[in-house]
């Protein structure tokens, strides 16, 4: 870290993809490297930027501005990370129900129940429209009935606009799962079996040398509680170590985009876009927005679609969230 | 002379007969049957419990809400009718504060039996936000429930008194309904500052209790759910309440009448009017009934649909018109006839309405939860349906049993019917006093 620090060019990479930068500017920048001597003499470093209507400027390195740390020394977990807002997008016509973000998410989080966070729906809206995929997560609200009705503050919004869950305040009324309009919610009915415990506790070994207490909100699942509601987190452990979420990454389709509405950029991984010009772009909306719940996440319309609705039925399963392992073989891979 | 010492011979609380001690050990057994399914579910979790994560509520919550319907009738009987000169009903007022009071402190037991981490009770207090429902809730249940109490206690107090002599003989009786009588003597500033605190408390308990069940029907209200969003329901629940509540009392006093041998303080008459009191009360829950189904039918939004097909011809449907028809419109018929308010029928009216009640929560609790906004796919088959798991009965019969033995023990020990008022009205008392 220390090294890094010496080399202000790489210190303005390091901090530009700690601020969710992404790693379209990290191409970006390999590319401006190239051409960076032929337009500038040595007189001094400049550097390349984007931006914000999308063009690449070169500006000398003592006029950029060091952008604050995600996550600096005073970050609280209720608080979450400053000057941020985290959204995602899901491209419907992209999906088409390969299932890995679920796979991926149930994995990371431990979960083996049947109470997986994410699903993803077989929708249509009447007969005659076409039928399609709807991965559903948790919508992080910027309204959030589950955090009106909770007596006891287990359940809260962030400043980055998350709303996680406190697994050890929460008293289990279930007032949350009740109020909330998109049934994300899940709770420990029993004690949670989430598989190798060894891994978990390996995990929070990890966690509590990143200076984390046990049962993090933004560590939900590790391990979960038993008569506690959990639901998904938009991973804040991944975006806190400059990842994107599991879900964003697994999908082999690129489904999901995740990134900051301040910033107006969202990624999955592959390609970047500005989020005001996509959403605009291809019509984006939400769910439910007639409840005014004003959900973090926007939905693409399912149409001029990748596949059909039918390639994707072939990963049907009608009553399993969770995979479940039924042979011998499938136990050993856990 | 002759007649107050009738009347307190008459009144004053009996030992159990060998059915009343049966009775009461039956209730117990229940009540240990549902604490060792209690312990399992402590122990498992409420996996023991039919709920999943769709159907999030289930007997539990109806039989909280139910609960708490029956605790209305405290207000109504003591507060209301008192308050509106209706004199008739005061032999009926110490059962129905009894009833009150048994009932508020098994829906707050009930709630706590729903939780998940009833370990983290007194977060409620520590860490309670005024902006959710549930800590509305906790405030009001715990003031009905000192203020039911004192309104039970209060008018108790020359009675314990009455009781303190006529126990004379009996040391240990005596010395504690002395004790409860706060050295009650009757004298003129005592009354003074009974008539008042009585008619406070009366007065007082009135927003209370209708606070209590709306706050309860905002529970569901402020959700975003099919079939619960409903400005209808406050009015709809207290009407409602009152119905179980006045039926619970005509049950409790037949049986009463029955044991106690109180033919001439409980009269036919007194079911009478208790039959016409639930007709109106069921044509005034029957109204709102169909302002909260008409409505929503008339418009059939496409989440409501759902819903109310599953109500009206649904696998919900046997049971909605049991409670609606069986609940409601037969008791309004049978009970409009003179022959339909003599005491048997009363009662038997008054124990359809109580059951259709409870069935009624079950309604209104268990369909809406089914009909997610978005549809329920990827969990397992069982998830689709909720039908309580026999620990879940058992519970749920431990906590009614409960409730019964409350009411068992203060019949047992209190005079049923109070005696220091119903001398008032006779014209008896002050004879006696000095």
């Amino acid at each position: 870290m220390e090294e890094k620090n010496t080399n202000p060019r790489r210190k303005f990479l390091d901090t530009g993809l700690k601020a969710g930068l992404l790693t379209a500017i990290g191409a970006a920048a390999a590319k401006a490297a190239m051409n960076i001597d032929k337009a500038y003499s040595a007189e001094e470093e400049t550097i390349e930027l984007m931006t914000p209507g999308g063009t690449l400027v070169e500006v000398p390195v003592s006029q950029v501005e060091e952008i604050p740390e995600l996550k600096d020394g005073d970050y609280k977990v209720r608080e979450g990370f400053p000057n941020r807002k985290f959204v995602m997008v899901v491209d419907l016509a992209r999906c088409k129900n390969a299932k890995k973000c679920i796979t991926a998410c149930n994995k990371t989080h431990f979960i083996t129940g049947e109470n997986a966070w994410l699903k993803v729906y077989k929708m249509q809206e009447s007969e005659k429209s076409a039928p399609y995929w709807q991965p559903t997560m948790c919508m992080h609200c910027d309204k959030p009935p589950c955090v009106k009705v909770c007596p006891v503050d287990a359940t809260f919004k962030r400043q980055d606009g998350l709303v996680l869950i406190d697994n050890e305040r929460c008293i289990g009324c279930r007032f949350c799962m009740a109020a909330c309009p998109y049934s994300t919610r899940v709770f420990n009915w029993e004690e949670p079996k989430q598989g190798e415990m060894t891994e978990i506790y390996l995990q929070m070994e990890e966690m509590e040398h990143m200076g984390h207490e046990m049962h993090s909100p933004d560590y939900a699942g590790l391990p979960s509680l038993k008569g506690t509601v959990d639901k998904c987190d938009f991973c804040p452990h991944m975006i806190d170590q400059e990842e994107l979420p599991h879900c964003v990454t697994a999908c082999p389709n690129g489904v999901f985009f995740f990134g900051d509405a301040y910033e107006d950029t969202v990624t999955n991984g592959d390609e970047t876009f500005r989020l005001s010009k996509l959403l605009e772009e291809k019509a984006g909306y939400r769910l439910l927005e007639n409840l005014g719940t004003e959900p973090s996440v926007y939905y693409l319309p399912p149409s001029d679609r990748l596949v059909n609705f039918e390639e994707g039925l072939e990963n049907y399963t009608e009553y399993e969230s969770v995979e479940k392992p039924e042979t011998p073989e499938n136990t050993e891979e856990l | 002379m002759k007649d107050l010492n009738n009347l307190i011979q008459d009144l004053a609380p009996k030992k159990f007969t060998v059915l009343g001690k049966v009775w009461t050990g039956f209730l117990i057994l229940v009540i240990i049957a549902a604490l060792v399914c209690y312990y399992f579910q402590l122990r498992d979790g409420l996996i023991i419990t039919e709920m999943r994560d769709y159907a999030l509520w289930g007997v539990y919550i109806s039989n909280f809400v139910f609960f708490v319907a029956i605790s209305l009738v405290g207000s109504l009987m003591t507060a209301i009718l008192r308050l509106s000169g209706a004199n008739w009903s005061t032999p009926l007022t110490r059962i129905s504060e009894i009833i009150a009071v048994a009932a508020i402190i098994m829906a707050g037991l009930t709630i706590i039996i729903d939780m998940g981490r009833p370990d983290r009770i007194l977060y409620l207090f520590t860490h309670g936000r005024l902006q959710s429902p549930i800590i509305w809730d906790v405030v009001v249940i715990s003031t009905y429930l000192v203020i039911s109490l004192l309104l039970l206690y209060y008018p108790l107090l020359p009675d314990f008194a009455i009781l303190k002599r006529y126990f004379s003989k009996n040391g240990t009786a005596s010395k504690w309904y002395g004790k409860l009588s706060l050295n009650w003597s009757g004298t003129e500033q005592q009354n003074k500052l009974y008539n008042k605190s009585i008619r406070i408390l009366s007065i007082m308990i009135i927003p209370v209790a209708f606070g209590i069940h709306t706050v309860t029907a905002w529970l569901f209200a402020t959700t975003y759910r099919p079939g619960w969003d409903s400005t209808n329901f406050g009015p709809y629940f207290i009407a409602g309440a009152f119905v179980a509540g006045a039926g619970a009392v005509i049950t409790i006093m037949f049986f009463l009448r029955k044991s106690h041998g109180l033919e001439n303080y409980i009269t036919d008459a007194h079911f009478d009017k208790m039959g016409k009191l639930l007709v109106l009360l069921c044509l005034l829950y029957l109204y709102f009934n169909v302002n909260e189904y008409l409505v929503p039918a008339y418009k059939m939004t496409v989440e409501e649909g759902v819903h109310l097909n599953e109500l009206f011809l649904g696998q919900y449907a046997a049971l909605f018109y049991l409670v609606i028809v069986g609940g409601l419109i037969v008791p309004i018929i049978v009970l409009l006839s003179p022959k339909g308010r003599k005491p048997f029928p009363v009662f038997i009216m008054g124990m359809i309405v109580v059951l259709g009640a409870w069935w009624k929560r079950y309604l209104i609790v268990t369909p809406t939860l089914l009909h997610p906004f978005l549809p329920i796919q990827g969990v397992p088959e069982s998830w689709h349906h909720y039908y309580p798991s026999t620990m879940e009965w058992i519970i749920t019969f431990g906590t009614l049993a409960g409730a019964l033995l409350i009411i068992t023990i203060l019949v047992r020990y209190v005079p049923i019917i109070p005696i220091h008022e119903t001398a008032e009205e006779m014209g008896i008392a002050e004879t006696e006093k000095n």
